[in-house]
């Protein structure tokens, strides 16, 4: 089940998993004021992999709080280019990956897009509208420069899909916590689980809950049957209230609490 | 059937492909519905119960078939026959109808208990609330707060037919943002809910059945055509938002010598000045700028303003079946009070722009027979030109 050619991003979350740790991956908005801050707050104080999303001016898997965090490091001039730029500088030890709609990648081309990630440094990307049936020609130019694609895989989805979303994803696989789009919630949705359950019976590869995990509360649930967690809104509301240190001082938090609650 | 009797405008590849426009780029959790949407859809338009039930919605409630009127005094004036097909004169206003008792019929029958839908002029907002109420659904439409503020009187329509209307605050408070909206709302709703996209776009099948059910404008004006005048018209004009009057209207005459017209706002001009992208679902022609950001429509015309287009049209544009001009603002005022003045028929802004190019394409088409689908009436677009008249 396993290919010899494991991508360097999945060798490192195995081995991770393995050892006993639960994965934690904040999500940052690449452009947002104090963004490249915020990324070496988070590397410092516990994460295992950080997502950087690209702004796309219709990003329908968003919700408010990151909808207007892409809107504002648009207007404040943010490109792919200029977001790459950035990460360039960051000099983190922590693997780096992208979330970007489908357009950015479309428009770049493929290859040139997977080319581009790759010299920057990135190590994997998450494309939320790009489905299973779609992804052919863009897993194609991802595999030839050892980039990991993470497939998203959905609370709707029939059994029998979950085993072929896993089989294309690399890295990890993205455990879609709730129906709906980013952002806080009150709750762990039942969902989350539940779906985290069904891919752990099918997959061998590191499952990673994300959309809804609004805390450390949540995150220690979904932890509980997960190998870790995606944490996006909330911290990208942190970054825009209170700034980089508020992100360190949250991914601080959140991983004490996982890491307590699994020894 | 062989591929020669095959119509260019067929059913599209599996993977919901018109050439290379077209497919289903939606989140993970959208594509179960998408595949049950599309297995539902075959399967209904197969079934001979449904059709019947549908054609007598469309006979007795939308009042199919729409008659075609032809401009004697316009005509005359611009040395040409002008005919329009007569969508206007729907239930509820404009061509948006056959869509949507289709899709609502069809949702019903699967089972959904909620309609969502996006809107632009909101004529589609309406015939959706229409329907909704008709078949006992609930019914929540997203709304960009610029024509929220513009289309005032279709708002209150929609409220009056018990439907929610949420307007959308996001990006450029059109037409591509309460898209976006109403997307974001089918994520999380999507087991009871179904979406009612309004035009021949979104991820497969949408365009497709779409289209379907727009298909009965073309084949009755063609059929009225050849029983009026004896052969088929020497051009077919329609205007382009998402394309579905459009298609409906080529349906009927794509196999035929016909040049097929759709036009353009200048400033939503997907085809005159898109490159391929994905949004929305689907890949097809689209204004955006060098990093693949959607780029903001402005149309006088909230049906129109969009930056996006139908796949299949950007298939139609690209094998050369199709053309794609753009009419500008100021000639669609020009057009929609011409319109008024000689022939007693206050369009919808959208079709003005499609009389908009004929008025302006007319010395080139001398004796020509020109079929103008007529998608709405102007009743909605009465205020905002009073504005711009004074
Ligand atoms: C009267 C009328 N015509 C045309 C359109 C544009 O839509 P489409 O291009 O799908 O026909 C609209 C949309 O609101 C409309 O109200």
């Amino acid at each position: 089940m396993i290919s010899t050619s494991l991508t360097p991003l999945e060798v490192t979350l195995r081995a991770k998993r393995d050892a006993g740790r639960k994965l934690l991956v904040p999500y940052v908005t690449g452009g947002l004021k104090g963004w490249t801050d915020a990324i070496r707050a988070a590397a410092a104080n516990g994460a295992d992999v950080i997502e950087i999303g690209l702004p796309f001016s219709d990003p329908v898997m968003d919700g408010p709080i990151i909808q207007q965090a892409s809107q504002q490091a648009l207007d404040d001039g943010a490109t792919p280019i200029s977001i790459l730029e950035g990460v360039r500088t960051l000099d983190v030890d922590v693997p780096l990956v992208v979330m970007c709609y489908y357009n950015t990648v479309h428009h770049a081309g493929h290859e040139r897009f997977a080319s581009q990630l790759f010299q920057a440094g990135i190590v994997g990307a998450i494309i939320p509208d790009l489905p299973l049936e779609e992804s052919g020609p863009w897993c194609a130019a991802a595999d030839a420069v050892g980039l990991a694609t993470i497939m998203l895989a959905a609370p709707t989805a029939p059994d029998e899909r979950l085993p072929r979303v896993c089989a294309r994803a690399r890295g990890f696989v993205y455990s879609v916590g709730l129906l709906g789009v980013t952002g806080e919630r009150t709750e762990l949705a039942a969902t989350a689980s539940l779906l985290a359950k069904r891919l752990k019976k099918v997959t061998d590869i590191p499952v990673i809950i994300g959309v809804g995990v609004s805390n450390s509360a949540q995150a220690v649930e979904a932890c509980k049957v997960a190998d870790g967690i995606v944490q996006g809104a909330s911290v990208v509301r942190r970054l825009m209230e209170g700034g980089p240190d508020a992100v360190g001082a949250y991914v601080a938090e959140v991983r004490a609490a996982i890491d307590a609650s699994t020894v | 059937m062989s591929i020669s009797n095959q119509s260019i405008m067929s059913e599209p590849s599996e993977s919901g492909r018109f050439g290379e426009f077209g497919g289903r780029f939606v989140p993970e959790t959208l594509v179960p519905a998408c595949q049950e949407l599309e297995a539902a859809f075959r399967e209904a338009w197969a079934d001979p119960i449904f059709r019947a039930e549908l054609d007598q919605l469309l006979k007795e409630y939308a009042g199919r078939p729409s008659m075609i009127t032809e401009c004697y005094q316009l005509g005359a004036k611009l040395g040409i026959r002008l005919v329009l097909k007569r969508e206007d004169l729907n239930h509820t206003g404009s061509h948006k109808i056959n869509n949507v008792l289709g899709q609502v019929l069809l949702a019903k029958r699967m089972g959904k208990k909620h309609i969502v839908a996006e809107t632009g002029a909101g004529q589609h907002g309406v015939a959706s609330a229409t329907a909704a109420a008709l078949m006992g659904m609930s019914c929540k439409v997203y709304m960009g707060a610029v024509d929220v503020e513009r289309q005032g009187l279709n708002v209150f329509r929609m409220k009056l037919l018990g439907a929610e209307v949420e307007a959308v605050h996001s990006g450029s408070r059109t037409l591509k943002d309460a898209v976006n909206e109403a997307m974001r709302d089918w994520v999380a709703s999507v087991e009871s809910t179904h979406y009612c996209l309004g035009s021949v776009m979104g991820p497969h099948p949408y365009p497709w059945m779409v289209r379907e059910f727009h298909r009965v404008i073309g084949s009755e004006a063609r059929e009225q055509c050849l029983e009026r005048y004896g052969s088929d018209p020497d051009f077919v004009v329609a205007c382009v938002g998402g394309g579905s009057n459009a298609l409906g209207i080529f349906s009927g005459f794509v196999d035929t010598k016909a040049r097929l017209i759709g036009v353009e706002p200048a400033g939503g001009a997907a085809v005159g000045r898109g490159q391929p992208g994905v949004v929305h679902g689907m890949r097809s022609y689209l204004m955006q700028d060098e990093y693949g950001q959607v780029q903001e429509a402005h149309s006088i015309s909230a049906g129109l303003d969009y930056p996006g287009v139908g796949p299949e049209h950007s298939y139609l544009a690209s094998i050369g079946r199709a053309e794609y001009p753009t009419v500008t603002d100021t000639e669609v005022i020009e057009a929609f009070q011409l319109m008024a003045k000689t022939e007693g028929i206050i369009p919808a802004l959208e079709c003005a722009h499609a009389l908009a190019w004929i008025s302006r394409e007319a010395p080139k088409m001398q004796g020509k027979t020109v079929l103008m689908n007529l998608s709405g009436r102007g009743d909605k677009d009465v205020g905002q030109m009073m504005e711009i008249l004074g």
